[in-house]
């Protein structure tokens, strides 16, 4: 009661702060006062002190169960335990915005804090841009999906949360990407209050890299975490479905890239300075969409959840603002300066041919997600498009990717030559060797996959041998390009390989198929406080003899009455092996599905190197 | 002659033409091999003729249609106005249940019998795909 309340309070507070925080800026834009300085910054940290209070006070009403709080009564249940009362607080709809705002806010001050040394109008600009997106983001939340209404008479008992979302790793799985596409948006409103006071140039790259790294770090675990999740908890055995949903979070993660790239050139010499400014604006674009697409209900996806399409109106018309006003700005500031001194191979040349894969990949995807949208507001026909259409278009230009991967980060700056030839094409030679004794009995694809695999060879190899032997100048970057060649043959291998048995069967059944024998053992029931559960227990003995024990187990969880399939999962460093169990009521088989998958682990472990690349980067010294 | 810069402009532009074009002319051409439509059980009983390619069909699974064996599991899907027998080998979402939604993806064997190869789950049980919402109609 009390704490929804302040919550609500310190909400509008904060939205008042939005107000005279621009209005100061504004009228002391050419003031030179040294106090003015602190004073945008104590405003800021009220600002960011207030959404703090107000995200606490959700939080409190979670953990108290405070049924008089809609979004409570909406998304708890007293037998819910604490952890997922609190995680529940950004498992819905509002909060989760609330958690945008909270870190949009979050960003700001420590921008301002961060960016004491650069030119004073630059960062009044960015605060500006900022709090333009804060309050539009307060609008929303206030009017369209405010946290805090209240309920009355209020319920004895909440509705209770999505069973599937009381999970660990989605309890940190939001904050995580939401601090990755909420980070873009400083960078957004750094490049357009770049581009106004022209001042994209070496120094401005510099600093801006750091918050480009954060974003892009962050964004690569919350990707990775979402896709952990999806493998164990859906149960279908697979890390990536192309889905809609995942697909709006992969899109921003692209240009994140592509921008992470070009601002290497730009730290070196002024160029792509357009480039650079337009791929900032697509970046946070593409983070508005994805929270606009996943909530609106406009996709039609397997992550769903059930929502109210007027929400998606006002982010669409908000969205829209954004784009027209980046887009004036852009085009009424921007001054052309770059230095044309082009020369074709060169570290620029090779990082612009990164940009065009990455945008052809863009593109792809944009068009895969979308086209089913407006097919349908076209013509009202429904489709869908599957993993097959991603596949065909994005697998054969992976090679000559890793390939642009093994040479560009070898070139120099401005213009140079390929050295260590030999080594090259020795390495060359025993990925092609290696790839073709490995799948000559493996798959009937055999010459696409020997060209995707020995291009990821290929850069695995000569990124190792750099590690080795090279000075560590550039370690950060051989480390992500290594992660890069390890995700993406785990991810071939793990494709080529993976076995999988699907079947029904009835308890103490034995099932045979391949040398593999399934032999359903007992089921043994257990109750928790807001679910039962009911465990198989498997013995499943592969060809060679060895057996495992695997544990699946169905939860039926009360509130609401959903049953979920927690698979259980036997890690080792090779493979993994999955087993996950379903059940039809009302008969007496289970459906089961089995699956080896190997270099699992090695997928997760990749993304993971990647990202430290991208922590040593940030943490690395100028020297 | 032109100047350098010029040149350079040129071919750039020249590139990125050929690319857009090429990258259009692979996303459709694959997007017509890729699509999946989706039916609703009637749309199907009016089809004047049989397509062979891979269909999603929705509606409600019907009462007391589902029967499982040690390799298959058949259900009737129904939008209350016409039904069609699926039989499916393959695991079954969490949610799959009678008189629940349901969105099967497979082959059609004749207008009253679909081979799925995928039925697809959802994770909220008000969720209902928006295609069955309308398959559905007022229901």
């Amino acid at each position: 009661m009390l704490a929804s309340q302040i919550g609500f309070f310190s909400l509008v507070l904060g939205l008042g702060l939005s107000f005279l925080l621009s209005f100061i800026a504004i009228i002391n834009f050419n003031d030179n006062k040294k106090s003015f300085d602190n004073n945008i910054l104590s405003l800021s940290f009220f600002q960011l002190f207030f959404v703090i209070i107000s995200f606490l006070g959700l939080v409190v009403s979670f953990i108290n169960s405070d049924f008089s709080n809609e979004t409570v009564f909406n998304n708890s249940h007293t037998t819910k335990p604490l952890f997922y009362k609190i995680s529940g607080t950004w498992g819905n709809h509002e909060g989760s915005l609330l958690l945008w705002l909270l870190v949009l806010t979050l960003f700001i001050f420590l921008f301002l804090i961060k960016s004491k040394e650069q030119p004073k109008k630059y960062r009044i600009l960015t605060l500006l841009f900022q709090q333009v997106i804060i309050i539009g983001f307060f609008l929303f939340l206030l009017k369209t999906s405010n946290p805090f209404n209240y309920l009355f008479p209020f319920p004895r008992e909440g509705l209770g949360l999505n069973p599937i979302l009381q999970d660990p790793i989605l309890a940190i799985h939001p904050p995580i990407l939401y601090l990755g596409y909420v980070g873009s948006s400083i960078i957004f409103s750094a490049a357009l209050s770049a581009v106004t006071q022209n001042y994209i140039t070496k120094d401005w790259a510099q600093h801006i890299k750091k918050w480009i790294l954060i974003s892009w770090i962050f964004l690569t675990l919350g990707i990775m975490l979402g896709s952990i999740w999806a493998y164990y908890e859906l149960g279908w055995g697979g890390f990536w479905f192309w889905d809609p949903v995942e697909n709006v979070s992969l899109m921003p993660w692209l240009t994140l890239t592509a921008l992470l790239h070009c601002i290497l050139v730009l730290e070196k010499k002024v160029a792509l300075t357009s480039w650079i400014v337009i791929l900032a604006i697509t970046t946070f674009t593409l983070s508005m969409c994805g929270t606009f697409l996943v909530r609106s209900g406009i996709l039609n996806s397997v992550h769903t959840f059930a929502n109210d399409p007027e929400r998606g109106i006002f982010i669409l018309i908000f969205l829209f603002i954004l784009i027209f006003l980046s887009l004036g700005i852009f085009f009424l500031f921007h001054k052309e300066k770059n230095q044309n001194q082009i020369f074709w191979l060169s570290k620029e040349t090779s990082i612009l041919v990164n940009n065009w894969f990455m945008m052809y990949f863009l593109s792809v995807i944009l068009i895969g997600t979308t086209y089913p949208i407006f097919l349908d507001v076209i013509s009202a026909e429904k489709i869908s498009v599957g993993p097959p259409f991603y596949h065909k278009l994005i697998s054969p230009f992976l090679a000559p990717f890793l390939l642009g991967m093994v040479f560009g980060p070898k070139l120099r700056w401005l213009k140079s030559k390929i050295e260590n030839k030999i080594s090259l094409i020795i390495l060359f030679v025993i990925s092609i060797f290696l790839t073709i004794i490995i799948l000559k009995n493996l798959t009937t694809d055999l010459l696409f996959y020997t060209i995707l695999i020995s291009a990821a060879f290929f850069l695995f190899f000569s990124t190792t041998k750099e590690l080795f032997f090279q000075k560590l100048n550039n370690i950060s970057q051989t480390i992500a390009h290594f992660g890069f060649s390890l995700l993406i043959l785990s991810i071939l291998f793990n494709s080529i390989l993976s076995s999988e048995i699907i079947t029904n069967i009835k308890v103490g059944e034995k099932y045979n198929y391949n040398k593999i024998e399934i032999f359903f053992e007992k089921i043994e029931e257990k109750k928790e406080s807001n679910f039962n559960s009911i465990i198989g227990y498997f013995k499943i003995t592969s060809e060679d003899g060895k057996f495992v024990q695997l544990r699946p187990e169905l939860r039926i969880y009360n509130q609401p009455k959903i049953i979920t399939s927690e698979a259980d999962i036997k890690t080792t460093l090779l493979e993994d092996k999955f087993l996950a169990m379903n059940i039809v009521k009302g008969n007496e088989y289970f459906n089961i599905r089995y699956q080896v998958k190997p270099f699992m682990l090695w997928i997760w472990i990749s993304v993971i190197l990647l990202s430290i690349g991208g922590i040593m980067s940030l943490l690395k010294k100028r020297i | 002659m032109y100047g350098k810069k010029v040149k350079l402009r040129f071919l750039f532009l020249v590139l990125l033409l050929c690319s857009i074009i090429l990258t259009v002319f692979l996303v459709l051409q694959s997007l017509k091999e890729n699509v999946v439509y989706f039916q609703s059980p009637s749309e199907i009983k009016n089809l004047t003729k049989l397509d062979k390619k891979k269909l999603r069909i929705g509606g409600m699974v019907k009462k007391q249609s589902i029967n499982i064996n040690s390799n298959e599991v058949n259900f009737i899907i129904t939008d209350f106005k016409s039904e069609i027998m699926v039989t499916y080998s393959g695991a079954v979402p969490n949610l799959f249940e009678e008189g629940k939604g349901v969105v099967a993806e497979g082959f059609l064997k004749d207008r009253n019998y679909f081979l799925a190869t995928k039925i697809l789950a959802k994770h909220d049980e008000n969720y209902m795909p928006p295609e069955v919402k309308d398959a559905l109609g007022d229901k």
